[in-house]
């Protein structure tokens, strides 16, 4: 495709040419119209002005005859920019006037006419042929005693004023038309160039290199806002694919690792085994390794799940502090047993709109998680009593999860990144989880417009699970 | 107890079949939704497992086709979904349980077993007695042959739960489900705890104990007397 041709498809280009002819239309009609108008009015003037002529002249005709008839029409002929004048007998002989060579017969046909004509004084000014060169309107009158009386005016003004108009006309259609496509090729070309750079752009981001970004002017046009949105959707699918990347390497990485462990010891166990009990042995760690896999496999999908926002659509109205009892009741044996006092402070109700499951859930792995760090003996060799508490708290137009232990917490450095997927610190890899429970936690509170936050406890740590309560729409956007 | 197995891997059915023999129940395979519908049509199976993706018909339509004809036997849905969602849609449709894939077989049996005697159940009855372990659903009281046992409100759910369900075995899933309404993993076993809390409460001080652990499995409430 040509440049030109590129440049004549483009849709401002074909907008132009829409409303270019629509305006030389209008145009066009303007001007005819405004000709016709004008030859209108000015034969209007004529028709008065020969209308009282007549009455004038066939008030003379009454008062003094022919004679004086003639007389005033002779003295009137002879003034320069007369109108046209002839006065007959009943037989066609001219006694007065100043016209000649006439279209024949007018002279029979009462009223008005238009008629070729020749003044008598030019042709013998310039002596020439005479030849009928002009046009005229005239009225020829029916004067009592057979006399008949002509007068007209010449139309030489009207035709010209006429011709003028539609010349203007013609011009300015055709300076419209010019001056419309020159801008209409100007625009569209600038339109176009800047077009041409954003389809470059997404060429390349194409081909795979998702850091690409439109170009904005900084005009704030419509194409800016456009290339900003489309920005901001890159960068969030940027984001997205980054963070795919990170979970399949990780998936990679720790499902890999109890996979192989899982293989080893049934290639152990065919090796090795020598009765059935240690078969037996064998095949029931088998099957637990497989039981770990399957739960880590179930929370990966509840995150997927949570991220996907495919849950916003299973929401309703809840007490918050309800959950809180709730998981607190589910939690506290286990807490009570490994020796750590266990509180729920929630008795105010914190209604909120969210997913009553996932926030439960949510909840419970920050419960569970305390439950596993806390450390009844290192907390009573500072003096400090293990302890968690659970609480449920209006917080403006939030809601406020928290689970706050006397546990080791985690390094402010460490903050952020415990809450990826998979994240487990160096000194708790012996402790048993999928390492997804922070993860998906965080999941759920975005899930709902809201944010998981990890805060000093002094000491410990104080998990916070704020969300909006009227669900992920107001926060939205 | 005749059990109609409706799922379309050949493997996956054979061994159910062969597993539900094992424990001695009769069970059929059926590999499409037609098939298992026209199977499950005769009404002389107590219980149908039926996978949600089949071919010809789904699963779903199978156990609505059935239900609109009458036919009420117990339902249980595998589903490789297992989302909460899912699992909703499921029992919306006249399913009577709902699990995800993979399970494991005590699960399934655990819930094959409790979904098949349900309709005999004890669901109804004001006072249920195992051994001299007694709970009254109206007083909420408890006794265990004259000793009053005083219960936390979840406690006494969960002893109720496993007495609707005596001498039979109970998952820690389905406790979790039934008793706290929960359908997601807690990651520690924390109704271990609850339950070894129950057993200090009626069990102890008792010769012969109640509630018992079925390893691999779950738990079991039943008079070991018998």
């Amino acid at each position: 495709m040509t440049a030109l041709g590129k440049l004549f498809r483009t849709t401002t280009f074909k907008l132009t040419l829409v409303y270019l002819t629509v305006f030389a239309l209008f145009a066009a009609f303007l001007l005819g119209y405004f000709a016709l108008n004008t030859r209108r009015l000015i034969t209007e003037q004529i028709t008065d002005t020969v209308n009282a002529e007549i009455t004038g002249l066939s008030e003379q005709y009454r008062l003094g005859g022919i004679r004086r008839l003639v007389i005033v029409v002779d003295a009137r002929a002879r003034r320069p920019g007369s109108s046209l004048y002839l006065v007959t007998t009943f037989n066609g002989d001219a006694l007065a006037g100043n016209v000649t060579a006439l279209a024949p017969g007018i002279l029979e046909n009462q009223g008005w006419t238009e008629t070729v004509y020749r003044r008598l004084d030019e042709a013998e000014n310039q002596n020439r042929p005479a030849r009928p060169e002009h046009e005229a309107l005239v009225r020829v009158f029916q004067l009592p005693g057979g006399f008949r009386l002509l007068v007209g005016r010449d139309l030489e003004e009207r035709e010209r004023l006429y011709r003028i108009v539609l010349a203007a006309g013609r011009w300015s259609v055709a300076i419209v038309i010019v001056l419309g496509l020159a801008g209409g090729l100007f625009v569209s070309r600038r339109v176009l160039a800047r077009v041409d750079a954003m389809t470059e752009t997404t060429k390349t981001i194409m081909e795979g290199d998702l850091s690409g970004r439109l170009p904005v002017a900084g005009s704030g046009d419509e194409l800016d806002r456009l290339a900003q949105n489309l920005n901001a959707m890159l960068e969030r699918i940027e984001a997205l694919m980054q963070g795919l990347k990170e979970v399949s390497d990780n998936i990679a990485h720790d499902l890999k690792t109890p996979l192989t462990r899982l293989r080893n010891r049934a290639e152990q166990a065919l090796r090795a085994a020598g009765n059935d009990a240690e078969y037996r042995t064998a095949l029931d760690a088998t099957i637990e390794e497989s039981d770990g896999l399957i739960r880590t496999f179930n929370a990966l999908l509840m995150i997927a799940r949570a991220e996907s926002g495919q849950a916003r659509d299973d929401m309703n109205e809840f007490d918050a502090a309800e959950i809180a009892h709730d998981i607190g009741e589910l939690y506290e044996p286990l807490a009570e047993e490994k020796g750590i006092s266990f509180k729920v402070e929630a008795d105010a109700p914190a209604r909120l709109k969210g997913n009553r499951e996932l926030i439960s859930q949510a909840l419970a792995n920050l419960v569970d998680n305390a439950i596993k760090y806390v450390e009844p003996q290192a907390d009573a060799a500072n003096g400090a009593a293990p302890e968690i508490v659970v609480r449920a708290l209006n917080s403006g137009d939030r809601i406020l999860l928290t689970v706050a232990d006397t546990g080791p917490g985690i390094p402010v450095a460490d903050r952020a990144h415990v809450v990826e997927r998979f994240v487990r610190l160096e000194q708790s890899r012996s402790q048993p989880g999928s390492g997804l429970g922070l993860s998906l936690a965080s999941a759920v509170a975005r899930l709902h417009g809201g944010e998981l936050t990890l805060e000093d406890n002094h000491p410990g740590l104080k998990s916070v699970i704020a969300l909006p309560r009227g669900g992920p729409l107001q926060n939205a956007g | 107890m005749r059990i109609l197995v409706i799922e379309d891997d050949r493997d996956a059915a054979d061994y159910l079949v062969k597993a539900f023999r094992e424990v001695g129940h009769v069970a059929d395979a059926a590999t499409d939704g037609e098939d298992g519908l026209a199977m499950a049509l005769d009404g002389q199976y107590d219980i149908l497992i039926v996978d949600r993706m089949l071919p010809k018909r789904d699963g779903l339509s199978v156990i609505g086709t059935l239900r609109e004809k009458g036919i009420e036997t117990p339902a249980l849905i595998l589903s490789a979904l297992g989302q909460v969602d899912d699992r909703v849609k499921g029992l919306r449709a006249g399913g009577d349980d709902y699990l995800p894939k993979p399970y494991s077989f005590s699960e399934l049996l655990a819930r094959v077993e409790v979904l098949a005697r349900r309709r005999g159940s004890r669901a109804e009855e004001t006072v249920l007695r195992v051994g001299n372990l007694e709970l009254n659903r109206l007083s909420h009281q408890v006794r265990r042959d004259t000793e009053e046992i005083s219960l936390q409100p979840r406690e006494f759910r969960l002893l109720e739960y496993l007495m609707q369900h005596a001498g039979q075995v109970v998952t820690r899933t389905m406790l979790l489900e039934n008793v706290w309404d929960y359908h997601f993993d807690p990651q520690t076993n924390v109704i271990d705890v609850h339950i070894s809390r129950l057993r200090s409460k009626i069990d102890k001080g008792f010769s012969q104990p109640l509630l018992h652990t079925v390893r691999g499995a779950g738990y079991m409430i039943r008079d070991g007397a018998r």
